[in-house]
């Protein structure tokens, strides 16, 4: 959407930059008074600045910690207590930069539920969407190398489990017999693995700020979509996203950094596992490997089938079958506000992602209820979560019956204005 | 609608959560569930119990150290718990470091406060030699890597917890048809309820510096208020900044909260709307 307002700075200096490199004005049209957008925007618009902010915070504490942590297999472990004990303020940037990784997922599962429940996926936004699904795929490795590297016993024990899926290809010709060992650059999880990891997990975040940059170029084409899912047309309908957004995101901001320090400060290790403050022993297995939460229901997943291959093949599919979204769904309306069906089996569907996920921690034979062991809870739950995209989508978006829509926004904004 | 979305997502994360979390820790386990205790580090005002840690060290320089190094934890640190720079000198030089003298012998010197609590194991093999097979644990990252927190806190296992219980944890006799190893211990905190430790602790084995009388629950208790300082030696400095973070973040979170309301009031109602151009 073209903006009305144009940045020109009366500075002569200022504006002798601006003629030269416009890099004021991209500003000022990224995220100040030269964006335009939806004037009726909730908190859960929130989360996309919530997500950014993550990710400055953990490649700045990164980049520090990066300083005095050694990807070595002796010296890894003792150097990430190292940095908690006799680095200044290094146990604040540790703990930072680990309660930071959840923080960032569970900003950017908000981020990617908000899409679902406003049909942000849907024309003219599929790209944006499918850069979004990437950069979910970027901090998924990202997150799980960056968790191998304090070389703990899960670290350890994660790695292994995680590299040894790429097994199930070994059928391709060529490449497949020897593709874990390749990932580990030797036989077994070691020296080879932590020093790639630690150099991948060093570079994928700023592939992942480069394909942001694409997310919010491609954002503001259409522009941002709004909680009733109708175009912005008339010139009531929208509003600058500074000082309007600006000062909600401040807000949002300030309440979400107060959850965060939460943890920091007080739970430090509440979202860590215990197991990983032993040193990793490629002799002893932990009683139950268990990843980090934010991969749990991929994981039940993958448990849920028998066999590893499908499972691997389920477990990807599990998330690349987002990018079919904008098809599976037909609605000619987007927010599900006027959806009441699809609303319906959104929460089913986000209630089913819970129990995933805690199927993940469980041991897959752990009896739990009415005699049925985990794993076949976990096998109808995964039934039911892609049951949602292929039956359950394409169906209800085409054939419920929507509520009625209003014609703008500024129309919905007196409408709500007169009901008080 | 935006209220019921609200509401909606929030009753969907609690119950999700509750479930999620509740059977977490409690996984079919032999062991005990440690009895909670009381400590002054406990909550957001936690400090460390200076007194108490200092017992706890004591424990572990005249007991534990027998057989569990303390490889993370130098002299130097000790001036967190309350020793001054001579007394830490002392306690360092009553250790001996290997070195290599200026001929390339191997050779030992007296500590000092920038040297680690040496291991008294020379290795992993020798150890394990002089424990029927069983490795004992280092203790830097003890507490820690015992800890299971859970939402529910009663099924949250807390680490200082877990080495008292251990510490009480011993019976003489295993109950009645408990098949116990040759040379193992039974004891009802540990899982699987055999150990190869024998019992460290009991009524009065050390004296303490300060008088306290050395029972095995006394004992139990400082130990794992050392090993907790031990396992997180930074704890006091975090809640404190933590409060000062928390106050500042609550009174500037207002502040915006009241901008925001107030960038927004005319917008808000749609005042600056002309109702003929809708």
């Amino acid at each position: 959407m073209a903006s009305e307002n144009k940045f020109e700075p009366t500075n002569p200096t200022l504006k002798w930059i601006e003629d030269r490199l416009p890099l004021m004005g991209l500003i000022y049209n990224s995220i100040g008074g030269g964006y335009n957008v939806p004037r009726n925007l909730n908190y859960w618009w929130n989360f996309g600045v919530l997500a950014g902010f993550m990710m400055v915070v953990q490649i700045v504490t990164g980049i520090i910690l990066a300083m005095h942590y050694i990807p070595n297999i002796d010296l890894a472990f003792d150097s990430v207590q190292h940095i908690k004990r006799d680095v200044n303020y290094g146990w604040l940037l540790q703990a930072i930069h680990a309660n930071g990784a959840s923080m960032f997922f569970i900003v950017v599962y908000v981020h990617i539920l908000r899409g679902f429940y406003f049909g942000s996926y849907k024309a003219p936004r599929e790209i944006l969407w499918f850069l979004g699904i990437i950069i979910y795929l970027i901090m998924m490795a990202t997150g799980f190398m960056g968790y191998v590297l304090p070389w703990g016993q899960m670290s350890f024990w994660g790695a292994k489990v995680i590299t040894n899926l790429f097994s199930v290809f070994d059928f391709i010709p060529f490449i497949g017999d020897g593709i874990v060992n390749w990932l580990w650059g030797g036989f077994s999880v070691g020296q080879p693995t932590l020093n790639r990891f630690f150099s991948l997990h060093y570079l994928l975040p700023f592939v992942l700020v480069g394909v942001v940059i694409l997310h919010v170029w491609a954002l503001h084409i259409p522009g941002s979509t709004n909680p009733l899912g109708i175009d912005a047309k008339g010139k009531h309908d929208k509003i600058p996203f500074h000082p309007y957004y600006t000062a909600k995101d401040a807000f949002g901001l300030g309440v979400f950094i107060i959850f965060f320090a939460a943890f920091v400060f007080y739970i430090p290790d509440f979202l860590g596992h215990p197991d990983n403050y032993i040193k990793a022993n490629p002799l002893v297995t932990p009683t139950h490997i268990v990843p980090e939460w934010y991969y749990l229901p991929f994981y039940a997943i993958l448990r849920a089938i028998d066999n590893k291959l499908i499972g691997v093949l389920a477990m990807f599919s599990s998330i690349l079958i987002m990018f079919a979204m904008p098809w599976l769904d037909g609605a000619r309306v987007r927010s599900m506000r006027f959806r009441p069906l699809s609303r319906f089996f959104f929460w089913l569907f986000v209630a089913n992602g819970i129990f995933l996920g805690y199927l993940g921690q469980r041991a897959p034979d752990d009896i739990l209820w009415f005699g049925l062991v985990a794993t076949s809870y976990a096998q109808m739950a995964t039934f039911f979560y892609f049951a949602y995209f292929l039956i359950i989508m394409p169906l209800v978006s085409r054939m419920e019956t929507t509520k009625p829509v209003p014609t703008s926004i500024a129309a919905a904004v007196l409408e709500a204005n007169k009901k008080g | 609608m935006l209220k019921n979305i609200k509401i909606k997502g929030l009753l969907a994360g609690l119950v999700g959560a509750t479930i999620a979390f509740s059977g977490a820790t409690a996984a079919e386990s032999t062991a005990k569930h440690p009895e909670r205790h009381h400590y002054e580090s406990a909550g957001i005002f936690g400090k460390f119990d200076i007194p108490s840690i200092q017992r706890g060290l004591q424990v572990y320089r005249e007991v534990c150290s027998a057989c569990h190094s303390l490889n993370l934890v130098a002299f130097r640190t000790l001036g967190d718990i309350g020793y001054n720079e001579d007394e830490i000198k002392a306690i360092a030089a009553e250790y001996d470091i290997d070195t290599i003298d200026e001929t390339g012998e191997v050779t030992s010197r007296p500590g000092i406060p920038a040297d680690y609590f040496p291991s008294p194991y020379a290795n992993e093999q020798a150890a394990r030699a002089s424990n029927n097979g069983a490795l004992p644990p280092d203790f830097s990252t003890i507490v820690k890597a015992r800890e299971h927190l859970s939402f529910m806190p009663w099924s949250s296992v807390y680490g200082e917890d877990y080495v008292i219980a251990l510490m009480t944890g011993y019976h003489d006799e295993p109950p009645a048809g408990f098949d116990l190893l040759e040379g193992l211990f039974y004891n009802d905190a540990f899982e699987g309820n055999q150990i190869a430790m024998t019992p460290p602790l009991s009524d009065g084995i050390i004296e303490y510096a300060d008088g306290t009388e050395t029972t095995v629950e006394q004992m139990s208790y400082d130990v794992a208020n050392f090993l907790a300082w031990v396992s997180d030696p930074t704890m006091q400095a975090r809640k404190e900044m933590g409060l000062k973070v928390m106050l500042f973040m609550f009174v500037f979170v207002v502040l915006l909260y009241f901008t925001n309301k107030r960038v927004w009031k005319k917008v808000k109602k749609g005042e600056d709307i002309d109702p003929s151009e809708v």
